[in-house]
């Protein structure tokens, strides 16, 4: 008899996600279903305002990914307005991405993700000296692995748990059959897991010396605001610049050191998993990490393109601009189009929502009917998986020798061919070396900005078009970003100095989509399929496929509506 | 079973995890100073965090963007291991906890019933009300039913952020959702706004800190907000003040006052209007804060700052001087009608500045 289970609350995500899993007899699922339950409005909002302050409302559609949005947009103005930012700004700008990227990607594998593979129970029984050695085998220079050190960490542990009060640990898949880690590796995974919290906090101050503060530093429409003189203690100097070297070389040992090591230890436990979770097989990278200006993407150092049915001979050009590439449906969402419209390029898009779902409280959705907040974008008609794995993937099958050396190191390391790549662990280890390879970059582009202001060049700000007077009348443009998350992009129509109409369409808005108007399943619901169960009353298999692409619901059941029409007509079946 | 006879206090915990007297002696005295409270109070503190259990708190997320809980782990003093693991029980956060799906929900339902009335509800986004919740659900729950169910037990509710405090983004014109903020749809409990979009890390566990130490909630302003850190506005105690009253401004991005770190009210800078502690505390372990970093503050722990703007459009009045004025006492000052004595100032510091001739510094090469 078929089980359907409902995961709702996906937890240690950012946002409101539900699935639902049809599973057969044996236990495996054969239809799924991702549903984004939250909708915010921000598009509306947005509309009639002044397109310089966009940034920061759209840098409130997500926290944990914050920054990403704000660089988006301030592309998007600037690329309306022709606007090119001075090397500084954009040197900055790419300091503050690459940083966001390290910090984000380091907090997800051990915050978010880690506990779908490591069981807390379990390392209560681990040995610590035993531990310690693990530690000093895994990863031989981090100093932190000593036998007290985990010896101490135990205690703390078995107390915690003896309190009574678990916290965040309760009543979670403990002892589920699908954890494989030993106790020591628990343990040790554990330690990281408050090493890599105490961590975040430093490596993003690099945001706070630039932006003013973390979550949501500040961004500016021409460049940065924050001025560099080198004469003065009241700007961006040398004690500003040794300071966030100092936090690179920090990131470059936390990610070298814990990260790497752990994420090739815990995969090699679980190597059932290089063969579940694969999915739509189609990978989009948008790019960035521009070295010659935004406008030239032959030079980034994420390389651009797409890739279909795992084909990587064969690397496909997109352009964002084109009405027949990027196209949003509604089929299977809580909107409607007019009369006659299928799929709207973001340019054109409209929204009018219509609630359809059942009446809450209810117990589960259709996968018929309309099940999500979120639209179904698609690439020519194709379902896309945007992310880390498909920038690797992008990189890798477009000839970069960085991408192909991280790549080819791990599958050695782990024994695996490259198929491996198209799968749950895949994504999960194409996060980690994406890290890897964005902490070099930081430091490269830190080189670059210290070169840059030898040379004589202070600039961060082009004001040529800050005065609303110097604006053509009626404008358009785009501005695009890789977010942690995956390929995002803001289209923007400024009207008389205000915004006409501003479209987003985020990465996890591809990846969680519904199924089209074809029946063809978002990223989340294909990479569920086929997966089994050992206990579908613990989804413990759910949550590991789906957290690894990382979803952050916020960004991805904003709104897609320009028009601010009359919102929302409930029908209640 | 009593929830008090199975709960470690705070030191309990602590000492098990190798934490000895001493040490725990000198957290208590750091805590103190963090605090602003002075030494006498210790050993309040260290009575409050030896004999009673951690604090139950289960963390609603409504319509947000997470960033209040990015901010909270981002806390240096105290760390958040030490909030989590040490002060409080962080029983329900669907960012952080382990558990998912209905075995999450049941956490919730558990210590509302085994901790009713001990508990805080901590809330973090608000609630659309428009068209029967449907905007926002968990579980196949609205949010806004979970709010009120799960606030009618709690001790009291803390509004984490400008979300909860006062709606915030998705409640800027023309509010699609009818997102409403905490205090518009919980009564009769104690409710603590600690707005910002979003808060000071160190001012979020402060908060919480304070709540556990002392055992009452802190002194409130007449917006909800504690005036240990919402009392003064940023204009008073910015380091960039005395170029506002030196007539020294910032006039165009990057130029040479940018530079010279002059003052921001001229670019639009909201300090003069806005309650917090960014230029006493600045942001993350005090590196830096908007202002200190060339950007003007855009007045986020302000009530309706979104439609408060444009950003970058200097604000039309600012309530001078009197640094010594709060919230209760300026309330809407900016506004309502401009001070005369502020206009006085101002064209003072205008008349002062047009008659120095500030020599532009030369970028060394």
């Amino acid at each position: 008899m078929a089980t359907r289970v409902v995961v709702d609350p996906v937890t240690r995500i950012e946002g409101h996600l539900r699935v639902e899993a049809m599973l057969d007899e044996h236990g495996v699922i054969k239809d799924a279903m991702s549903s984004g339950t939250m909708w915010r409005g921000l598009e509306v909002i947005l509309k009639g305002r002044d397109p310089r302050d966009a940034w920061a409302f759209t840098e409130r559609i997500c926290g944990v990914c914050t920054t990403v949005h704000a660089l988006a947009s301030v592309r998007a103005v600037e690329n309306a307005l022709s606007v090119k930012v001075p090397p500084n700004a954009e040197i900055i700008r790419n300091i503050m991405f690459l940083t966001q990227q390290v910090q984000d990607h380091v907090i997800h594998f051990y915050h978010l993700h880690a506990l779908d593979w490591v069981d807390i129970v379990s390392a209560l029984k681990a040995d610590p000296a035993a531990t310690a050695a693990l530690a000093q085998k895994v990863s031989p220079s981090w100093p932190l692995a000593s036998v007290g050190y985990f010896k101490d960490l135990a205690t703390t542990l078995t107390k915690f748990v003896q309190s009574g009060q678990l916290g965040l640990f309760q009543n979670a898949y403990w002892g589920h059959p699908a954890y494989k880690l030993p106790p020591e590796a628990n343990l040790m995974a554990v330690a990281h897991y408050l090493e890599a919290l105490k961590w975040q906090k430093e490596i993003i101050k690099i945001h706070t010396i630039f932006g003013g503060k973390n979550p949501h530093p500040n961004y500016l429409v021409g460049g940065m605001a924050s001025a560099i003189s080198m004469q003065g203690d009241n700007a961006i100097n040398m004690e500003r610049l040794n300071y966030i070297k100092t936090l690179i070389q920090d990131a470059m040992a936390v990610v070298e050191q814990m990260y790497i090591p752990d994420l090739l230890a815990v995969a090699s436990f679980y190597p059932e998993w290089a063969a579940i979770g694969g999915g739509l097989g189609n990978y989009m990278a948008y790019g960035d990490v521009p070295e010659n200006g935004i406008a030239d993407v032959t030079k980034f150092r994420m390389p651009r393109g797409v890739i279909l049915n795992k084909n990587l001979s064969d690397v496909q050009p997109l352009d964002l601009a084109d009405a027949n590439q990027v196209q949003e449906e509604v089929a299977h969402s809580w909107y409607e189009y007019p009369e006659g419209k299928d799929s709207l390029h973001p340019w054109d898009g409209v929204t009018v929502p219509k609630y359809s779902g059942p009446k809450p409280p209810y117990q589960q959705l259709d996968e018929n009917a309309k099940y999500s907040w979120l639209k179904s974008p698609r690439w020519k008609g194709n379902s896309m998986e945007v992310g880390p794995l498909s920038r690797m993937l992008v990189g890798f099958a477009s000839g970069s020798t960085e991408h192909k050396d991280v790549v080819m190191e791990a599958l050695g390391a782990l024994k695996v061919p490259a198929t491996a790549l198209f799968s749950t662990l895949g994504r999960t280890a194409a996060r980690g070396l994406e890290t890897k390879l964005c902490v070099h970059w930081l430091m490269a582009e830190y080189d670059k900005l210290i070169a840059n202001l030898k040379a004589g060049d202070s600039a961060v700000a082009d004001t040529s078009r800050w005065e609303p007077s110097s604006w053509p009348a009626d404008a358009k443009g785009y501005g695009f970003t890789e977010a942690p998350r995956g390929a995002l992009c803001h289209w923007i129509h400024i009207k008389d100095t205000k915004i006409e109409n501003y479209q987003i369409v985020v990465p996890s808005t591809w990846n969680a989509s519904p199924k089209d108007a074809k029946g063809q399943h978002g990223a989340y619901e294909s990479a569920l399929l086929n997966t089994p169960m050992a206990d579908p009353k613990r989804p413990l298999e759910i949550l590991r496929t789906i957290h690894s692409f990382d979803p952050c619901l916020a960004c991805a059941s904003h709104v897609f509506g320009p028009n601010g029409e009359k919102l929302a007509e409930i029908t209640v079946r | 079973m009593d929830a008090e006879a199975r709960s470690a206090s705070t030191y309990d915990v602590l000492k098990s995890h190798g934490v000895d007297r001493r040490r725990f002696m000198k957290f208590c005295t750091m805590m103190a100073a963090a605090l602003g409270l002075d030494a006498t109070v210790v050993p309040q503190i260290v009575n409050a965090l030896e004999t009673k259990p951690r604090l139950p708190v289960i963390w609603l997320h409504g319509l947000e963007c997470t960033c209040c809980s990015e901010s909270f782990i981002r806390s240096s003093h105290p760390i958040a291991q030490d909030v989590v693991l040490n002060m409080i029980s962080l029983d329900y956060d669907d960012t952080l906890m382990a558990a998912a799906g209905f075995q999450a929900e049941d956490n919730r339902r558990r210590i509302m019933k085994d901790y009713a009335g001990q508990y805080v509800l901590a809330v973090e986004g608000n609630a659309p009300t428009a068209d029967g919740g449907v905007y926002c659900t968990i579980g196949g729950e609205t949010f806004l039913s979970i709010l009120q169910e799960t606030a009618a037990n709690a001790k009291a509710v803390i509004a984490w952020g400008s979300c909860a405090s006062n709606g915030c983004v998705q409640a800027a014109k023309p509010n699609p959702t009818g997102a409403k903020p905490v205090h518009e749809l919980i009564t009769g409990k104690p409710i603590i706004n600690v707005p910002g979009c979003p808060p000071i890390a160190e001012v979020m566990t402060g908060v919480l800190t304070y709540i556990l130490t002392f055992g009452v909630l802190p002194e409130l302003d007449r917006y909800g907000r504690p005036k240990m850190f919402y009392g003064q506005r940023i204009h008073d105690k910015c380091y960039r003040r005395p170029f506002f009253d030196a007539g020294q401004f910032v006039e165009t991005w990057d130029d040479d006052g940018a530079k010279k770190g002059w003052c921001l009210y001229k670019m639009g800078c909201r300090g003069p209007s806005t309650y917090n502690s960014c230029s006493t505390f600045k942001w993350n372990n005090g590196v830096s804060y908007p202002i200190g970093s060339g950007h003007p503050c855009i007045g986020c722990s302000e009530e309706k700052f979104w439609d408060n703007g444009p950003f970058y459009e200097r604000l039309s009045s600012v309530p001078l001087p009197g640094i010594e004025s709060t919230p209760d006492t300026v309330g809407a000052v900016v506004a309502g009608a401009a001070l005369i004595g502020v206009g006085a100032h101002f064209i003072s510091t205008e008349v002062r500045r047009s008659t120095q001739k500030n020599s532009p510094e030369q970028e060394g090469k």
